[in-house]
């Protein structure tokens, strides 16, 4: 999985080499300075005059800018990543700050619009601040250097004599501003790649704005209305449109459409086909009127015909049923580890444990609904305006749907109102551009509520199987894991599929948290695509990915095995994070490796009081420990659940949960906060509360009367507790929510010994265990 | 037809058919667009105003049915943005993505208006028809404490 980085820059947007495969440059532009990389260009622009505007001298510079500083020393940070709640630009700003040595009052965002130069966008994954620590750390050190040096010569002073601090370079006998400097100044520095490569971080004891308290820059504009989102956006002269789903998200063909009965509606204007080349929205139709509730109004009266596609008596069991029917099939899948020894180990052992678990499908259930505007400006180029997490992965689908070059697309962007995965996959940015395009007009498409989660791109449901083999002497030999889902990735992003054993492909965003720092012997992990989900909806990345159900079925199995050994599952799980061999970790990395993830679980057992505090009846504690994302860059997680189970009604009731987090140097700690407060009670969501049906190929549960994500009156007490160090930084947007589920399960067990395997964990569920146990 | 009405303290009439939700005479309509689509049920609160200094779900209100009455949203509820929630909002950093915020804290001011000292019960019965999928639950409800006791003297 470690190659998903290097892939997801070579084949997901215009590959942008690293800062540390290209040199540094530093010159002024328009009265400022600019720091940005040097490519090709670079000599010409070192004998260019200063003065010249980036990407107008004559030999291309290529002006690929992260931040510049203006006369009045306005340090405005370029952030090309989406802004939807995980304060994202604040987190990158300090970053560069910190190298810089920026006065961080004088810090300013910049939310930048698609452009190559900035590219590639895609915010998801829990990658930004873990992929871009060190280019924009390096690009803040850069800017330090040439500010150094260009103040030093003001000062009349040796730039070895001088420090920056605040904003301002320091010399024996004076100091100057940065603004002061950029008015006064002749900033043209360059450094080659070496000598970026060659820069050295600032030791973390002389930190001053990273893992330190700060306030996001967001967060203002977020309590007076003044925060604008793609739904906010008006541009002249557009229409309004609501989608109408066929019956099939797949395959499905308009027949005839009849609107003579919508004509009657003031302001409706038509209604179009979508045709999609890409197929991605191929059979939708698009209701266009003069204003949103004409669109609605007139929605509702237009009769489509269409023929199905394949998937129209598809149900949530169906699906259910297609995976497990995978499982038990020895040849079907991808073996994504399959260790030599395996069957081995299994038949040498003297018995085995197997149990099956399943997870339903999530709504994205993203506060804003789906909303884009797409508009045909002159010279066939296209306007489009969203909210988006990875116009890079979009692009290349919108140029071949409107039969136009990526160049003539500028996509805009827009705060989010949430995110959690649903806007990885712009399908309604494609459908409004189509409905644009087939309309010759300005379009603004809006979804409903309902619309949002019928044409969903929800978290798959997924079947699992795992197997133990444990040996005479209550050692694991062997473990082994089945998984059948839908892959996303397959279908929307097919060039990041990973290659497995023997070269088959898989989706390695399925799989996500199932190699874990455990040491259970020979390994051996099997993915499916389960097809009919793939074809049945357009199935999506949704926050956590496979961490978030996959560690449903580990954490919960790893409890079922320590108790069928008669160990108590904390010391079961210590017993088997050593730390040793491939689980010792990786520099840089995954320093530690999984004696970090012993270090939290202790660490939560001691704050919980697990082991050692009596509680009320019917009321317990359990416990989970996950690493996040990729094993690449693991955030090591445990929690501890406190539950009460209601004998009589089934009812589970989490009374508290306890976190303790290890994700290295916490960049800010604030958000960092914020994002494992909402990541835990998203998970209790995910645990309790939430889980959408299929019925006749369609989502059934298409808004809050059926669809019910957890209120604040179901918020448990809290205590999160971060652990302190410098190792490099790691995730924080999706880890939190992957270790709740199977906390909550196994607290379920621990109270009143049933063991559910299906999530959501259900009051029914409850109900029926405790009666096939009398 | 029309209805003639006042919002954050400025007279209009807006043509809008009577039973057009006021959620969209506020968005499209009139351009003011703190206001947030999120259900359309009333069930979500994004949408959350004041009419007559009552809390209620914009997406359900028909237009028709505010005649002569006075709207609050988001943008009017202090000139400044300076009303003690907001600024317990930032003192708390409560938003995430921000969407729901406006329709939390016009429900949570109409709460300290009927309950000055709210308990977290009363936090929790008032509040969790407001749903926010980031979950930032926890600050809302420290901050509405908070705003309560600035509200009645405590200095922030």
């Amino acid at each position: 999985m470690s190659e998903i980085f290097h892939r997801l820059n070579n084949t997901a947007g215009r590959a942008t080499p690293g800062l540390t495969r290209r040199g540094f440059l530093i010159g002024m532009a328009a009265g400022s300075a600019v720091f940005g990389f040097a490519g090709a260009a670079l000599q010409a622009a070192k004998g260019g005059k200063t003065g010249q505007v980036p990407g107008q001298t004559p030999a291309g510079f290529e002006p690929t800018v992260w931040y510049h500083i203006d006369a009045q020393g306005i340090v405005t940070i370029n952030i090309n990543r989406a802004e939807m709640g995980q304060h994202v630009g604040t987190a990158l700003a300090r970053i560069v700050a910190e190298e810089l040595e920026a006065d961080w009052n004088s810090v300013r965002l910049r939310y930048v619009d698609v452009e190559p130069k900035y590219a590639p966008f895609v915010t998801g994954g829990s990658w930004s601040v873990f992929n871009s620590y060190y280019p924009l750390s390096r690009a803040g050190a850069a800017g330090r250097i040439a500010l150094v040096e260009a103040g030093a010569k003001l000062l009349s002073a040796a730039p070895a004599n001088c420090v920056a601090r605040n904003g301002r370079v320091i010399g024996p006998a004076g100091e100057i501003s940065y603004g002061e400097i950029v008015a006064r100044g002749d900033l043209l520095r360059t450094l080659s790649a070496a000598e970026v490569a060659a820069l050295p971080l600032k030791p973390a004891a002389q930190r001053r704005l990273l893992a330190r308290e700060t306030r996001a820059i967001d967060i203002p504009d977020k309590t007076n209305g003044k925060a604008v989102f793609s739904i906010d956006v008006r541009v002249g002269g557009m229409v309004f449109g609501r989608p109408l789903a066929p019956p099939t998200r797949n395959g499905a063909a308009v027949s005839a459409i009849d609107d003579s009965a919508a004509k009657a509606v003031p302001g409706y204007l038509q209604t179009v086909r979508i045709k999609d080349p890409s197929l991605v929205v191929d059979g939708y139709v698009v209701v266009l009127a003069e204003n949103w509730m004409a669109a609605m109004a007139a929605s509702e009266k237009v009769k489509v015909t269409w023929t199905a596609g394949k998937t129209a008596a598809v149900t949530s069991e169906k699906l259910a049923e297609f995976g497990r029917a995978q499982i038990a099939d020895q040849a079907a899948g991808t073996y994504v580890i399959n260790d030599e020894g395996f069957d081995h180990a299994v038949s040498s052992a003297a018995r085995t444990l197997e149990r099956n678990y399943s997870t339903s499908l999530l709504m994205h259930f993203q506060m804003e609904p789906l909303s884009a505007i797409a508009r045909q400006t002159e010279g066939g180029h296209w306007e489009l305006h969203s909210g988006s997490q990875w116009q890079s992965l979009s692009l290349p689908v919108l140029s071949k749907s409107l039969g136009v070059p990526e160049d003539r697309i500028h996509m805009k962007t827009y705060l989010l109102g949430g995110g959690f995965g649903r806007r990885l996959n712009d399908d309604f940015v494609l459908m409004a551009a189509l409905a644009a395009k087939a309309s010759g007009k300005t379009v603004k498409l809006m979804f409903t509520r309902e619309d949002d989660c019928l044409i969903t791109s929800g978290r798959t449901p997924s079947v699992q199987k795992l197997r133990a083999a444990i040996t005479p002497d209550k050692t694991i030999a062997a473990f082994e894991h089945h998984v059948a889902a839908g892959w996303a990735t397959e279908v929307i992003a097919p060039a990041l599929l990973a290659k497995g054993v023997g070269g088959k492909l898989y989706d390695p965003f399925v799989v996500l948290g199932a190699e874990t720092w455990y040491e259970f012997g020979k390994i051996r992990l099997r993915s499916m695509s389960n097809t009919l989900v793939n074809n049945t909806y357009r199935t999506g990345w949704q926050r956590g990915v496979g961490s978030g159900f996959m560690n449903f079925g580990i954490e919960s199995f790893v409890d079922e095995l320590a108790r069928e050994i008669g160990q108590d599952p904390v010391a079961f799980r210590l017993a088997h994070l050593r730390g040793k061999g491939k689980n010792a970790g990786a520099p840089d990395r995954s320093d530690g490796g999984a004696l970090r993830q012993a270090a939290v679980l202790k660490r939560v057992v001691e704050l919980s009081g697990y082991g050692k505090r009596r509680l009320p009846a019917d009321t317990a504690l359990g416990i989970a420990t996950t690493t996040g994302q990729e094993r690449e860059m693991p955030t090591w997680i445990a929690c501890a659940a406190q539950v009460h189970v209601d004998r009589k009604s089934g009812v589970i009731q989490c009374q508290k949960l306890t976190l303790v987090i290890d994700c290295g140097t916490v960049i800010h700690p604030d958000g960092a906060l914020a994002q494992a407060q909402g990541g835990a009670l998203f998970g209790l969501s995910i645990a309790l509360h939430e889980g959408a049906r299929f019925e006749n190929g369609q989502v059934a549960d298409r808004n809050l009367d059926s669809y019910t994500p957890l209120r604040m009156r179901d918020v448990p007490e809290m205590q999160i507790e971060f652990a302190r160090n410098t190792y490099r930084p790691m995730p924080m947007g999706e880890p939190p929510l992957t270790v709740v589920a199977p906390a909550i399960a196994n607290a379920i067990f621990n109270a009143v010994g049933v063991r559910l395997r299906e999530l959501p964990l259900r009051p029914q569920a409850v109900l029926a265990a405790l009666q096939s146990r009398t | 037809m029309s209805t003639a009405f006042k919002i954050n303290g400025q007279q209009v009439s807006v043509n809008d058919a009577g039973d057009t939700p006021l959620l969209w005479v506020i968005r499209d309509t009139l351009g003011i667009t703190g206001t947030k689509f999120g259900c359309g049920i009333g069930m979500c609160g994004a949408c959350t105003v004041h009419v007559n200094g009552r809390a209620v779900r914009s997406c359900l209100t028909a237009v028709q049915d505010v005649a002569g009455a006075a709207i609050t949203t988001i943008e009017g509820l202090n000139p400044r943005g300076e009303h003690p929630l907001q600024s317990a909002w930032i003192r708390h950093q409560v938003p995430q993505c921000g969407y729901c915020q406006s329709g939390q804290i016009m429900q949570a001011a109409a709460l300290l208006k009927d309950i000055p000292k709210p308990t977290d019960a009363d936090i929790n019965e008032v509040m969790s028809g407001n749903l926010c999928r980031c979950m930032a639950y926890v600050r809302i409800k420290a901050a509405i404490l908070d705003a309560a006791a600035v509200m009645r003297g405590k200095k922030p």
